[in-house]
């Protein structure tokens, strides 16, 4: 009996204390408050249609119609409680934000008529101004390329777009996609050529008078 | 009856949409509608735009709806949009410009008074179903029928940024008005679940396999209650459902055979009797027809 005893210690001793450090990442999603960012609700709820954040019952609406609900990381329901906790760094940059495809199924569905879309919008916008956006997903790419298209020409060339965010994310996909740009080429469903609009400087003057 | 048009760029009308295009003007040319287009007109901003800066998003969409303002200083401007992401970003932008006055409404408008436009609000944002359904009327489009589509069992699809998430004109969860529209036309219409189901959107470019997914399950379930034909009403969900369809099948092993999928318009037209030249038909993927004969046999046995 005397020996069992020192034994079954050291079993519990033997519990390896590396495994503890270096194999369980438990210890990874407990948070103490000085590492999460009180401010970080009011920081997204101050962007327009975000302020009914705090209704929310997470009832869990949102994630069960999402369409694409079950390849996000965190599903749309635990998003919201995690901004409202103050989880900015896991919120900004997850997946999450970028998978969403802004259908608006939630944003109809919702019994507390939040505007979940618009909050997906506002994170995603803060996770570009912070940098914090996940750095080889192609969607930000395709996102950034858009954007700067269309506000240099007014217009977006869809062929254009996509060609650059090929070339800046997997530069083999092209020949991939070769066959299909050419069948879509042949039904005259593709152009190469640059759109614009004729009043380039009203547009700019519009887009900075708001940016400011 | 005359509408201000707004083509829109990033999907429709002079890219993979083109078929939207032209059989929408045949259409409508053959009901007698005319179209104006908005002068110098720039792109909605989409949802991409919106990703990076929403108060910029919405100063371009609102530029569009100043310029209807101008063009038409004397009536409501109602401004047709027939892509489904124009039409709500759009609307989004109206609705966004009253309901956040402090937010969004004041920096707006003074941007646009900077620019020398005044902005009242009163341009309406239309979708050519909504001008089909409402203003042109069943009964009008039904005295045009010349080929009834009999024994086409149609699936209406109406995408997900159709009716979400300002219903300007039909049901938020089950709409009914494109159904009502291919009953006018002689056809059957389909009831299934996921007529406002996501197609993807712009995921089928980005990650493939999630926006593929998507895309599976819309043309499984239509295929799987015995649809013959789609009908979108987006040059997005279009693009999706068809240009896909080859890799779909490919990666689903087999899982769906081809199915047509048209925009409503092209339909529409085709049994208004206009020729399938002029409504686009050669620039699907996968070849829509329709022999009357042979289904109205089917229909007897």
């Amino acid at each position: 009996m005397q020996q069992e005893t020192p034994k079954q210690i050291r079993f519990v001793g033997k519990l390896d204390p590396d495994f503890v450090q270096k194999m369980w990442r438990g210890w990874k999603k407990v948070k103490f408050e000085e590492e999460m960012d009180p401010q970080f609700a009011e920081k997204v709820a101050s962007y327009p249609g975000c302020n009914t954040l705090f209704d929310c019952i997470q009832c869990g609406t949102c994630s069960g119609i999402c369409p694409m609900g079950s390849f996000m990381e965190y599903a749309p329901r635990k998003i919201v409680g995690m901004i409202r906790a103050g989880f900015k760094g896991e919120v900004l940059t997850s997946y999450t934000t970028w998978l969403c495809a802004s259908c608006y199924a939630c944003t109809v569905e919702c019994p507390k008529n939040i505007k979940i879309t618009d909050i997906m919008y506002a994170l995603k916008q803060l996770a570009i101004k912070e940098h914090m956006h996940p750095r080889r997903l192609p969607i930000p790419v395709l996102a950034r390329q858009f954007f700067e298209i269309v506000k240099k020409f007014g217009r977006n060339n869809e062929g254009k777009v996509v060609i650059n965010m090929y070339f800046r994310t997997n530069p083999l996909l092209p020949l991939r996609n070769l066959i299909m740009g050419i069948k879509l080429y042949l039904r005259g469903r593709i152009a190469f050529t640059q759109d614009k609009i004729q009043n380039i400087p009203q547009l700019t003057k519009i887009l900075n008078t708001v940016k400011m | 009856m005359s509408y201000l048009y707004y083509p829109g760029c990033c999907c429709s009308m002079k890219a993979s949409g083109k078929a939207y295009e032209e059989s929408l003007m045949a259409v409508l040319k053959k009901l007698g509608v005319t179209l104006e287009e908005l002068k110098d007109w720039n792109c909605c901003g989409a949802t991409m735009y919106m990703a990076i800066d929403q108060m910029q998003a919405f100063g371009m969409a609102s530029r569009n709806l100043a310029l209807a303002e101008q063009q038409c200083p004397n009536k409501t401007p109602e401004l047709m949009a027939p892509c489904s992401a124009c039409y709500v970003v759009m609307n989004k932008t109206k609705h966004f410009i009253e309901d956040y006055k402090e937010q969004v409404g004041t920096p707006i408008r003074n941007a646009l008074k900077e620019a020398g436009f005044t902005y009242t609000g009163k341009t309406k944002v239309r979708h050519p179903l909504d001008i089909l359904v409402n203003d042109i009327g069943l009964d009008k489009i039904r005295q045009h029928v010349k080929k009834p589509l009999k024994g086409l069992k149609v699936a209406s699809y109406y995408g997900c940024l159709l009716v979400r998430p300002y219903s300007e004109f039909d049901d938020v969860h089950y709409p009914r008005s494109m159904d009502n529209l291919m009953e006018a036309l002689g056809a059957s219409s389909l009831e299934w679940p996921l007529k406002t189901r996501c197609c993807g959107g712009s995921m089928t470019g980005t990650v493939e396999d999630a926006g593929l997914r998507l895309s599976y399950i819309i043309l499984n379930e239509a295929e799987r209650r015995g649809a013959d034909v789609v009908v979108t009403a987006c040059p997005f969900c279009q693009t999706n459902l068809e240009c896909f369809q080859q890799r779909i099948q490919r990666k689903s092993k087999g899982g769906i055979s081809d199915l047509p999928i048209l925009f409503f318009t092209q339909l529409v037209g085709y049994a208004m009797g206009i020729p399938e030249r002029e409504l686009g038909f050669h620039r699907l993927f996968v070849p829509f027809h329709f022999s009357p004969k042979q289904v109205v046999t089917e229909g007897v046995e």
